[in-house]
């Protein structure tokens, strides 16, 4: 079999090897074009969408083109019921951070003072939220507060709200607790200071980062909740409702125009954190 | 408890331990319980209540299993939400992967960036996207008609639009999971298994997932209960021929008017993401601390 | 002067595990003390007791003949010095120093100055300012000291402060922490597991096993006339055989062992009749190719250059194991591997120990 004649070998050599090559190239040629389909796939809607903004059509639509307009911006500036939404938007979310973030550094702390067994259950009790549907969470809360006589509204979003996000700020401060040498606290405890001093000037500024970064995480999780505001919010309206309520009653570009700046502050924030990091990582090589 | 005290004193160490106890009892036991008690109570005028009429019952709960459409819906948000689960599954592992094991490293932060912004934009919004490509004079029927693949436009939403925006919009909470997981993985194990000549498939099917499986149990937990708990997507992109358990439920309490009913069915919904919960864990032998990251 | 430390049979329990047994010293104004034992033995335990960090669920601890019982950590007169140093990471080298300071409500010029002084005294003036994360080991130990002088305590607690440094910078440590104690009079009370750091520096030692107290001693009594079979084996190399007294007499003892019988010093409490070991340091063994009295036939197995001396290992025929120091200028007729050997000391030279009281 080995023995071919190499004149006849020759010929029948190239197309085998251009196959051999391209069968090599292939799976990479496939992941190519997947990554592409995948990026396409995530920011196309979201392009489409911005891009609608700009169309005179009355529909929020690219196709087809009735003309480029900016009078969208205008229309979403004069909507009075928008600002209002937004800022109801803004106060829970604000809201939200000021409960959340004291009430999951305590259970976090509280978790690291337990034993591995005690630790276990309480752990399990406050990731449940996470693992609960907004829905529900929205709903237990709204049948409680109503035996108390307290209907829908600003008040229960922020409860509701916070149930959750409370947990996602514990699971952020344990993991930093995770490397706090408790040694810290008895040194400064045998150096006189009191319990207070301690956990202001030793465990708070530890804590610091992922208490900012929970806070962050904390205000965008509120900002954009809409479960389970849904179902506490009575007659009140946060801006994902407005969103919702605004496509099923009169959809126009002005809300496109609202998707393309909250789009674009994202993409802002999330550059200027990268920046941010880049600059930290550089400082560390230098010092 | 005792430890609370005397870590920070009986100010700040009784203020924590109030702290959580208003939380865990306040907002997260009481909340359930009462709406547990709520479901095993009939629908009562308020001047029934404490009366003869005021029992436990489940009917409520039979009421569900007797209604076929109720069950229908309900069972349908089960298979539609798990093939969510699917197929985010599938689609986000190899880039995954990717980003983990073979990109560069500025690749992947480059990714991982690109891949924060969507993930940071709103769910209502990411649904309006898809929304708005998929309605009728929109602009995927506009683009199927002008390469010819139909030739009228298709009416999309509905059970399509429905699961097309839900993968779309919980994507990436099966992504990040699965990514963080495999980043851990060290590269030598990959090689020294490609040494000893493991196929790709060998590879991944003996060393990479069972690796990863905390993240994928993580990214299989979160988006099957974010699609059988969504309202968003089958509001906006269903038509009245595609309902999700979720609109019943919220029907129940603002157009139906029975609140007992309603919470029968919502915790339905949470004893359901429960067991996916825990059948979960079991399948990837993980406990609850590797999954909520 | 500082203040004494007094402990009166204390005793530590954690649950069913007793870490610290009747420890009871009385550790002197001014004193270097340090406590000495394996890995585990309580001796973290014990420190963390007299700085107030946990009360002993029996006994009594006396600073300055005052009773601690019941006067929290922060308001006892001592300053701990940790095994990880627990330095505050997040801020500069003065504020780390000043920390004792702050949390006395001293105003922060004056404390600025005292952490000027104090970085004076441990050479590394002008380092206020930089980080802790800035620091090599040896710098991040001595601030970690300065923190704790910072207060002006009585006594200072040092639980392992060189452990983490290597063999040369431990060395010029040792040197360093003797003298700032000499300097500031503070009373040290040093733990360690390392036997020649505790023989270097103190001006007693305690040497701790399993919870109890072994003895307590000057470097030069502990290595010379140890008090238990295990403080023999711990501080310093020694030979140990095993075997019953037979006979006690003018403070000899004589041991019937496998290896045969032998004459020396008897150890305080020995009885006729008992188990007993003897012991003979390695320097005290003299080398022969023939038998003399108090002597080991054994083989040759190995010999260690080390530098001042060598060291020789040989094993007996019952599979003894021996060690004996070959000085440098007997270099030249030390055996080779194999050889058949005699080993040989004075009486005076080797210590009759009971293993009677050793399980206790
Ligand atoms: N909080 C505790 N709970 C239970 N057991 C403990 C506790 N602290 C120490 N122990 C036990 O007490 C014994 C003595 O511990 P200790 O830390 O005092 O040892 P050590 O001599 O300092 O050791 P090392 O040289 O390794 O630091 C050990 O067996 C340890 O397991
Ligand atoms: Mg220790």
């Amino acid at each position: 079999m080995t023995m071919t004649s190499p004149v006849t070998a020759r010929p029948a050599a190239r197309p085998v090897k251009a196959l051999d090559r391209l069968s090599r190239a292939l799976p990479k040629l496939l992941f190519i074009a997947y990554l592409t389909l995948f990026l396409a796939y995530l920011f196309l809607p979201l392009i489409i969408m911005s891009a609608a903004t700009f169309n005179t059509s009355k529909f929020p639509t690219v196709t087809p083109w009735l003309g480029t307009t900016m009078g969208w911006f205008q229309e979403l500036w004069n909507d009075k019921a928008m600002w209002k939404a937004l800022w109801l938007s803004l106060g829970i979310g604000l809201a939200v951070v000021a409960f959340a973030l004291p009430v999951g550094t305590a259970a976090a702390l509280f978790l690291t003072s337990l034993d591995a067994r005690a630790r276990g259950i309480f752990y399990a009790v406050m990731v449940s939220p996470l693992l609960t549907p907004g829905v529900a969470i929205g709903i237990a809360t709204l049948i409680l507060w109503r035996q108390a006589g307290i209907g829908g509204g600003t008040f229960l979003i922020v409860l509701a709200q916070a149930t959750f996000i409370t947990a996602y700020v514990m699971l952020m401060v344990v993991a930093r607790l995770q490397r706090f040498d408790r040694a810290q606290e008895e040194a400064a405890l045998g150096l006189g200071a009191s319990k207070w001093m301690i956990f202001r000037r030793v465990l708070l500024p530890f804590l610091k980062p992922a208490l900012i970064a929970a806070a962050f995480i904390a205000f965008l999780q509120s900002f954009e909740n809409y479960n389970t505001t849904l179902f506490v919010r009575g007659t009140d309206t946060p801006l994902t409702v407005y969103i919702a309520t605004k496509v099923r009653t009169g959809l126009t570009p002005a809300v496109n125009a609202l998707a393309l700046i909250l789009i674009a502050l994202t993409i802002v924030t999330a550059l200027v954190m990268e920046l941010n990091r880049r600059r930290k990582e550089g400082g560390r090589k230098e010092g | 408890m005792t430890e609370m005290i005397k870590r920070f004193g009986p100010g700040l160490g009784g203020f924590f331990i109030a702290l959580v106890a208003l939380w865990i009892i306040g907002m997260v036991l009481a909340p359930n319980l009462m709406m547990l008690n709520f479901s095993l109570k009939p629908m009562l005028f308020p001047n029934d209540i404490g009366g003869p009429k005021d029992v436990y019952t489940v009917e409520n709960y039979t009421a569900l299993f007797g209604d076929r459409v109720h069950r229908a819906i309900f069972l349908k948000t089960v298979w539609g939400s798990g093939l969510v689960m699917l197929a985010t599954l599938a689609i986000t592992y190899p880039l995954a992967f990717w980003m983990a094991k073979v990109a560069t490293i500025r690749g992947a932060r480059a990714m991982l960036i690109a891949l924060i912004i969507p993930f940071w934009i709103n769910e209502v919004l990411r649904t309006l996207a898809w929304f708005i490509i998929l309605s009728f004079n929109g602009p995927l029927n506009a683009f199927l008609l002008s390469i010819g693949l139909i030739d009228a436009p298709v009416r999309w939403q509905g059970d399509f639009g429905v699961l097309a925006g839900m993968v779309y919009a919980y994507i990436l909470f099966m992504l990040f999971p699965i990514y963080n997981s495999i980043s851990t993985l060290e590269t030598a194990q990959l090689e020294a298994a490609k040494n000893l000549g493991a196929s790709t498939w060998r590879i991944h099917r003996r060393i990479v997932i069972p690796h990863a499986k905390a993240g994928i149990a993580t990214g299989c937990v979160f988006t099957f209960m974010l699609a059988a708990g969504s309202y968003v997507a089958p509001a906006l992109l269903g038509s009245p021929g595609s309902r999700w358990f979720t609109e019943i439920i919220y029907n129940w309490f603002f157009e139906g008017g029975n609140w007992n009913r309603g919470a029968a069915y919502a915790l339905v919904l949470l004893v359901l993401c429960m067991a996916v919960v825990m059948v979960t864990l079991k399948i990837f032998r993980v406990n609850l601390a590797d999954v909520a990251k | 002067m500082s203040h004494s430390v007094e402990l009166i049979d204390v005793e530590q329990a954690f649950g069913d595990v007793k870490a610290v047994h009747h420890f009871s010293a009385h550790i002197a104004g001014g004193e270097f003390f340090s406590i000495l034992g394996p890995s585990g033995c309580g001796k973290t335990t014990l420190l963390r007791l007299i700085a107030g960090f946990t009360e002993p669920t029996a006994g009594r601890v006396l600073i300055g003949d005052k009773d601690m019982a019941g006067i929290p950590a922060d308001r006892r007169p001592t300053a701990m010095i940790f095994q990880s140093l627990a330095l505050f990471p997040l801020m500069p080298v003065w504020e780390n120093i000043a920390f004792g300071l702050e949390a006395r409500g001293v105003p922060k010029a004056q404390r600025r100055k005292r952490a000027e002084e104090l970085l004076e005294l441990i050479a590394l003036p002008g380092y206020g300012t930089r980080m802790v994360h800035e620091l090599s080991g040896g710098q991040r130990q001595r601030v970690a000291i300065a923190r704790a002088l910072a207060v002006e305590p009585q006594v200072l607690l040092l639980d392992e402060p060189l452990s983490a440094l290597d063999l040369k910078l431990r060395q010029h440590m040792r040197a360093e922490l003797r003298a700032l104690q000499k300097r500031t009079g503070v009373t040290f009370i040093y733990i360690t597991h390392d036997q020649s750091e505790a023989l270097a520096m103190s001006d007693r030692v305690a040497v701790m096993n399993a919870g109890v107290l072994q003895q307590i001693a000057t470097p030069q009594e502990l290595y010379a006339n140890p008090a238990t079979p295990f403080t023999a084996r711990f501080v310093g190399e020694t030979n140990g055989i095993i075997g019953t007294v037979r006979g006690l007499e003018a403070g000899l003892a004589t041991l019937t062992t496998a290896e045969g019988r032998f004459t020396g010093r008897a150890g305080a409490g020995l009885e006729d009749g008992e188990r007993a070991s003897i012991f003979i340091r390695p320097e005290a063994m003299a080398l022969s190719r023939i038998a003399l009295p108090n002597s080991l036939s054994a083989r040759a197995v190995s010999l260690e250059y080390e530098g001042a001396s060598a060291m020789l290992r040989a094993v007996s025929e019952h599979g003894q194991e021996l060690l004996a120091t070959v000085p440098n200028r007997q270099l030249g007729e030390a055996p080779q591997a194999g050889e058949q050997i005699w080993l040989s000391f004075q009486p005076e030279e080797a210590l009759i120990l009971s293993e009677k009281g050793a399980a206790a």
